[in-house]
């Protein structure tokens, strides 16, 4: 029987480069598929492109197609990633640049993937009845409409499979639900079918959920025996070996270090799922509850039992929308009392707030080393001897100003504040908060506009 | 044999993650004897308490019996998503290990197939 390996390159916009060129130099594998987008990832990207209208794709583009280029004309694999954020075609253009930069790549075909950016047509949206009330709450699109900066829907596998069928080396993509960039691979090798074959896309999408998060699958965050796992600093991305039948093995490049276990695997099972009898994506409602995973040998788990249900009518838009200002500062306080200490400044700058005037429709204290991860649950680990405390102040505001305002409250304390006041760490610029939008569009509008265009080198 | 209490930490593995305002939180039982442990006494309505000062929105439970594992959906726990909170832990990432501290009541004799 068939099978085809597929590599994870990336997990989000930042990751390390390293594990995909060990994973394209000594994986073997026929496909190598980049998660670039994050939920947040779209709004970093959004604030490039108002910036300057040639980015908002990520930028690390330029050294991942640098190191990676050359290995996909020598070894025959192929690149699929999302890489192209809000800017497809500049990821485009970037990665041809890049190409003639390195020379000797000609007949190289790149493949780009629009018509996941909605925003242009939101209002159309409206116009044909569709109401963009946030999927969770049912709050009315109204109260945000004035106030989106980007809209993206979440595509499937089909125009990435298109792609491949014109002979795609490269296919760059804006926001496509992370899993499709691994299913697609599968559904043009194999011949499966999108609108029938719920059970070989579920495995299909199961297998690029676990790849999606790059080394969180192959020991990295890792709540069981992570002391165990070895080599942290010489991670192999997982990479998956895909039967026709859909079943398959995790496992990773040879002498990479972290681990690939049934222990592994079944964390990343279940990250970021809610109802796990029913994982909504654009191509299968996946069906994980009985998912069977076995060790078949050091750093390699097979995996099967997913089963999955006919496609949603609706693709998921995520939009953004502003959402205020954050304003912070941190600063710390040193033994003896050091809580006490960090707890009277924090009632002296509330004081001072509130007698200047300034009004904030938050205001946020944390005591880092004490409670700023976990929050007021359970009790506080003993405070007294703690030798310092880190106190973090921050503040919800619609007004850029009063933001910034906040800093400035805290250098006084330096000599008129509670004894031993150290580390202050300047004051931080308000930062613009930015708000999700979530909701259901129809497929039929949205792949209306979806475009695939494929390039060749010259 | 005897009933102890033990947290969490020293029994399960979990990972908890964000999207929107939502964090999931999945919990795993090293053997069917813990499992059945965990069905009873780590319940939606314990998680809820547990984070009551966290958690604004429901807390609800999906079970996954052939993995030994559990699913904690937790609405309303981010302060209003990744990109719009004030909260140092944004992503939801340190929830999973907050629930660790929860202890339970466990019979000695099945501690032996449990983590350590």
């Amino acid at each position: 029987m068939r099978t085809i390996r597929i590599g994870a390159g990336q997990g989000f916009y930042g990751d390390s480069i390293i594990p995909a060129i060990e994973t394209a130099r000594n994986g073997n594998v026929d496909y190598l598929c980049f998660d670039s987008l994050a939920e947040l990832t779209l709004a970093i990207l959004q604030k490039d492109r108002q910036r300057d209208p040639a980015r908002g794709y990520a930028s690390d583009i330029s050294s991942t197609m640098r190191e990676l280029l050359p290995l996909v004309k020598a070894k025959g694999l192929k690149l699929i990633t999302n890489a192209g954020g809000m800017n497809p075609l500049g990821a485009l253009r970037e990665t041809e640049r890049v190409a003639h930069e390195l020379g000797g790549l000609q007949g190289l075909k790149i493949a780009v993937v629009t018509g996941d950016d909605v925003l242009p047509k939101l209002t159309s949206f409206t116009a044909e009845g569709v109401s963009l009330a946030h999927m969770e709450d049912g709050r009315d699109f109204a109260a945000v409409q004035n106030r989106i900066s980007f809209a993206n829907a979440y595509l499937g596998a089909e125009p990435i499979v298109e792609a491949l069928r014109q002979g795609a080396d490269i296919v760059i993509t804006g926001r496509v639900s992370d899993s499709a960039l691994f299913l697609a691979p599968l559904i043009h090798e194999f011949g499966w079918h999108v609108e029938q074959d719920w059970e070989l896309l579920a495995q299909g999408v199961l297998m690029g959920h676990l790849m999606e998060c790059s080394g969180q699958v192959s020991g990295g965050n890792f709540s069981g025996d992570w002391q165990s796992v070895e080599s942290l600093e010489n991670i192999g991305f997982p990479i998956a070996e895909v039967r026709e039948d859909g079943e398959f093995v995790m496992t990773k490049a040879e002498g990479t270090g972290g681990l690939v276990s049934v222990a592994t695997v079944k964390e990343q099972l279940l990250y970021e799922i809610h109802d796990p009898s029913s994982y909504m994506t654009p191509d299968v409602v996946l069906d994980l509850t009985n998912v069977q995973l076995q060790d078949i040998g050091p750093n390699r788990v097979s995996v099967t039992g997913a089963s999955g249900a006919a496609r949603p009518e609706t693709f998921k838009v995520v939009m953004g929308y502003a959402d205020g200002w954050l304003g912070q500062a941190i600063w710390g306080y040193s033994w003896p009392d050091a809580v006490a200490k960090a707890k009277e400044a924090d009632r002296i700058i509330r004081k001072q707030i509130e007698a200047l005037g300034l009004h904030y429709e938050e205001i946020r204290t944390d005591y880092m080393g004490l409670n700023s991860l976990h929050g007021s649950v359970l009790a506080q680990p003993p405070a007294e001897e703690l030798n310092e405390v880190y106190l973090r102040i921050a503040v919800r505001t619609n007004n850029r100003d009063a933001a910034a305002k906040l800093g400035r409250l805290v250098p006084p304390l330096m000599l008129s504040g509670p004894p031993a006041m150290g580390a202050f760490l300047g004051v931080m610029k308000p930062r613009e908060l930015l708000g999700m939008w979530s909701c259901l569009v129809p497929r039929e509008i949205i792949e209306r506009s979806i475009r695939v265009t494929v390039t060749e080198v010259v | 044999m005897a009933l102890v209490r033990k947290q969490l930490r020293h029994l399960v593995q979990a990972r908890s993650g964000d999207k929107g305002n939502t964090v999931n939180i999945a919990v795993f039982a090293p053997s069917a004897e813990v499992y059945a442990v965990l069905l009873r006494e780590v319940t939606a309505e314990r998680v809820k308490g547990h984070f009551q000062s966290m958690v604004n929105g429901e807390v609800k439970r999906y079970v996954l019996p052939g993995l030994h594992a559990m699913n904690f959906v937790c609405k309303e726990a981010l302060g209003g998503g990744g990109s719009a909170t004030l909260r140092m832990d944004n992503l939801g990432k340190c929830y999973a290990a907050n629930l660790m501290r929860l202890e339970i009541e466990i019979d000695d004799t099945i501690l032996v197939s449990a983590k350590s």
